[in-house]
């Protein structure tokens, strides 16, 4: 009995005490909040040291950007370094001035990569997955809005995620933002280039576009951000030093009124024509996403470089197929060289890109003195002009650090001209292929097949998609590269054959012929090479199984071949003789 | 005993610290309810665009009176994507107001007898296509901030002033964009509050002004309009008419009563010695058509009448037995 009662009594106590505690919450701050409030505070001074304020040239106009790794590297827009040159002063958030360098720019999409020098462990935003964004979470947007930052200190701006996966057209230039955020946190002429981080501080957005209409160029509640997983996929193609293209799939497609969106036309020379995609068919979705508008579609082709090999799944009649198609290149590559993006021009549309480059705001320069114009000392070699290169440099030591895998082999450069490469095909019979100066051969049990190397090379031996000219291909690419190649640059990173693993990808071009030569990220590792006999073919695809040592280089033990997504043939390598080619004439 | 101690303290605890649902989750419920429309427009500064919502399960759908709905057809683009052709129902000039109706069952859609009111401070989320941001089955745009003060309208478009002088929601979150009339204001847990008002500037300041207007405001018009029964209380066909409008009476026409929804325009009997008798009409007369379009009732014909312009002429198009008869009013200087 006097248990209960004192149980009674405990439980009127705790309810005294909630209630009591109910009436102060309403009086004061409850501690949660100023606990939430606490952890905003660390969160933003945590983000804020990725920001980067870009200033152009003079001291006039800039925007922002963001720190994506340690040693230095900073997405940002491409229209806020278009005009900048190879070298640009940047504030971090430490109140110092950094120079960067211009590394690789992407046009279409308006991204650009820069680099930060001076340092090796540069604070780093954590990189978020934009495909988790919803509508209505909150979202901070850092930047330099209307350059206000002259301290380096970002603004910081909060709110709502209003919109994914949205569409905006290109408006007046070739600036798509597809895929994009949209977010009513206040974006600003000054904020381009800069962060959208998600409510737990990871990196989802890059801020480059703003609707504006009837009130002047400022925020009115619609802010458009690329989204960060659009920016990764390109960003080993920007880190290239190119001027990257972004991907079309050959086709035009529109919506019907059911609805449904069918192809209304199509180049009988895309990737998508060889795998079977006609005029009329249905598409059902694309890279993975289910396609309902002509929208939908436009979004998954713009986050995808050219080149990439994504899913597609259409149906005619009642028939679906499932493919996967190869990218082409949207432009023309004198389109992207010649043609930068103009000023856009005002049209009766409410969304423009902000242009920094005019701005109607007094801009207090932050130099005290105009700053240099030449790039500094130590670090001129840094930027090289090139045809088609946002900065050569890069490139060539890209194509370096890969190269050195491949010299792992062995010193083949060193080796007489002549190879003779045997074994035997798997579950058939055995294969002898004569690597001449003027010719290649091949034998497969009673078959025979040339390739003379002064004619166009052909799909010999036939179904393989040109084997003999493929290995060719490999023989220059083993021994003398620069010298036999007309074209030869590092392109960036994709997934293998679209599904497999990330892999760094070199271009070789001779004549009509293109090769892509594949290295897996993760290891380093040189896995195989598809080549192309011309540009509207299916390539000769072969992939190298293990190293086995031969003398004193490597070669693979197995080649596995395949074209047109169907199996040629695996060789298994068991010898690989090199001779001198004078010796076979005088046998 | 110690159960009964342990269920309560947890009670206690979970109702002081009750979690709202989570916003996307809210926005997720709203999104199925608003429309996106499309309609009379496509110039520099006049959208061909717009917002709505639905309140009756078989497509009745609220937005804003305003040039979208003159041309023929309003296409109504659901959450889905699905299309519809939208009729309207019924204008409210006074309220901004205009009903929409698809032919549609089952469909999401506020309860307006549902509807909340709330004071400064609380937080609102806006729903709208703004910009014409969505298409298909895209959803719309939604923006948040709060009410920062229930206040009476003093407002303008132009040199237009608002008729409205009623209480609306200011916000700070910026609906006043090209789009956005007719899309939705809600509570954070997505109760309905209000409709997003038109672009409409201060009268004192000039600036553009983020309003809506509350349901409560809008809730008998509403009602009325779905229901057929909504007579027109607007300064159009009032006795206060403000200068140069003008009516059929002005002409010497009497038409018969105005009854049913659609009235046919039908003379009922012309005053001697005016215009009309001077011009010939009859009664039992038609008017077909009024400056060349087409008159669905009477009230559609007092419009034609109101608006028009001294000095200018007016031209009817009468129907007589199974003739076509075209008559000119030069329209009188007042």
């Amino acid at each position: 009995m006097k248990s209960i009662v004192h149980r009674v009594i405990v439980l009127q106590f705790v309810f005294c005490l909630l209630c009591v505690c109910q009436k102060n919450a309403s009086a004061q701050v409850a501690d949660i909040v100023k606990e939430f409030e606490q952890q905003r505070v660390a969160l933003i001074e945590n983000m804020s040291q990725s920001v980067v304020a870009i200033f152009a040239p003079g001291g006039a106009g800039g925007g922002s950007g963001v720190i994506v790794s340690p040693d230095g590297f900073v997405v940002t827009n491409f229209h806020v370094v278009q005009g900048s040159g190879g070298f640009m002063p940047c504030g971090l958030n430490d109140g110092k001035v950094y120079d960067a360098v211009l590394v690789g720019v992407d046009p279409t999409g308006d991204v650009a990569v820069i680099k930060l020098l001076g340092r090796d462990d540069f604070p780093a935003a954590t990189i978020g997955n934009s495909d988790e964004l919803r509508v209505g979470e909150m979202s901070y947007a850092l930047g330099n809005p209307f350059l206000l930052a002259t301290d380096f200190q970002p603004t910081v701006t909060y709110g709502m995620v209003s919109g994914v996966h949205r569409y905006q057209y290109p408006a007046g230039t070739f600036l798509e933002y597809s895929d994009c955020i949209q977010v009513d946190t206040s974006i600003n002429p000054g904020n381009s280039g800069g962060p959208l981080f998600n409510k737990d501080g990871e990196l989802v957005g890059i801020n480059g576009r703003i609707a504006v209409e009837k009130r002047g160029r400022v925020n009115v509640g619609a802010g458009y951000a690329i989204s960060i997983n659009q920016v990764m996929n390109f960003l080993d193609h920007l880190k290239s030093g190119r001027i990257v293209d972004h991907a079309t799939l050959g086709a035009i497609v529109s919506s019907n009124s059911d609805g449904a969106v069918i192809v209304k036309s199509i180049l009988s020379s895309s990737a998508a024509y060889r795998r079977g995609l006609r005029q009329g068919d249905e598409l059902i979705s694309f890279g993975g996403r289910p396609v309902r508008s002509v929208n939908q579609f436009k979004n998954v082709l713009g986050i995808y470089p050219k080149g990439w090999t994504i899913p597609l799944s259409f149906q005619r009649e009642t028939e679906r197929f499932d493919v996967n198609v190869q990218l082409a290149a949207l432009h023309r590559r004198s389109e992207l060289i010649n043609e930068a993006p103009e000023e856009p021009q005002p049209e009766d549309q409410p969304e423009k890109p902000p242009e920094d480059q005019d701005k109607p705001f007094e801009v207090p320069n932050p130099f005290h003195q105009p700053p240099k114009d030449e790039p500094p000392a130590e670090y001129a070699h840094m930027f090289e002009e090139k045809a088609g290169y946002a900065n050569y440099y890069f490139n060539k030591i890209a194509r370096e650090r890969l190269m050195k895998t491949v010299s792992d082999w062995g010193n083949f450069k060193a080796k007489p001209k002549g190879w003779a490469l045997a074994g035997k095909v798997t579950n058939a019979a055995e294969f002898q292929i004569r690597f001449q100066p003027d010719l290649i051969a091949s034998q497969f049990a009673k078959d025979f097949a040339v390739q003379k190397l002064d004619s166009d090379f052909t799909d010999v031996p036939p179904g393989s998609g040109g084997l003999l000219a493929a290995l060719h291909q490999l023989q220059q690419f083993l021994s003398a590269p620069e010298d036999y190649f007309t074209d030869f640059y590092y392109l960036g990173s994709e997934p293998l054959d679209g599904t497999g693993p990330k892999t760094d990808v070199i271009i070789t071009t001779r004549g009509l012929v293109s090769t892509r030569w594949y290295f897996d990220q993760q290891t380093g590792t040189f896995i195989g090479f598809d080549t192309q006999l011309e540009e509207y073919v299916d390539p000769c695809v072969i992939r190298f199984g293990e190293l086995q040592k031969i003398d004193e280089i490597q070669f693979p033990t197995v080649l596995k071949i395949q074209h047109a997504g169907a199996d040629f043939a695996e060789l298994q390598i068991e010898s690989l003789k090199f001779y001198e080619p004078q010796q076979e004439a005088q046998e | 005993m110690k159960h009964l101690c342990w269920i309560l303290m947890c009670y206690l605890i979970s109702t002081s610290m009750l979690q709202a649902e989570s916003i996307p989750n809210v926005i997720d419920g709203v999104q199925p309810k608003v429309v996106k429309l499309f309609g009379a427009g496509g110039l520099k500064n006049l959208a061909g665009y717009g917002s709505g919502f639905l309140v009756s399960a078989d497509g009745h759908i609220v937005t804003v009176w305003s040039h979208l709905l003159d041309s023929d057809v309003v296409t109504v683009v659901l959450s889905d994507g699905q299309r519809f052709y939208g009729e309207v129902l019924g204008t409210d000039s006074r309220l901004d107001l205009a009903i929409i109706k698809i032919d549609s069952q089952n469909l999401p859609h506020f309860d307006l007898k549902q509807a909340v009111s709330v004071g400064p401070g609380a937080r609102v989320l806006a729903f709208s296509n703004m910009f014409k941001v969505a298409t298909g089955d895209e959803p719309l745009t939604v923006v948040h901030g709060v009410v920062s003060s229930k206040t009476e309208l003093s407002a303008k478009r132009g040199r237009y002033k608002v008729p409205y002088s009623g209480p609306v929601y200011l916000t700070d979150a910026i609906t006043n964009n090209s789009g956005a009339a007719g899309g939705v204001l809600t509570t954070y847990d997505g109760k309905l509050l209000a409709m997003l008002g038109r672009e409409l500037q201060s009268e004192e300041s000039n600036t553009w002004i983020n309003y809506a207007m509350p349901i409560p405001e809008l809730q008998g018009a509403i009602e009325d309009i779905i229901a057929g029964k909504f007579t027109r209380r607007d300064p159009l066909t009032s006795t206060n008419k403000p200068e140069a409008m003008f009516s059929t009476l002005d002409f010497g026409i009497v038409l018969v009563p105005n009854v049913v929804f659609r009235t046919p325009a039908y003379i009922e009997a012309i005053q001697d010695d005016s215009p009309a008798a001077k011009q010939g009409l009859k009664p039992d007369d038609l008017i077909v058509f009024a400056n060349g379009e087409l008159v669905n009732s009477i009230q559609n014909l007092e419009q034609v009448f109101a608006q028009a312009i001294p000095g200018d002429d007016l031209q009817l198009i009468i129907r007589r037995n199974e003739e076509l008869i075209t008559v000119t009013f030069p329209i009188p200087r007042k």
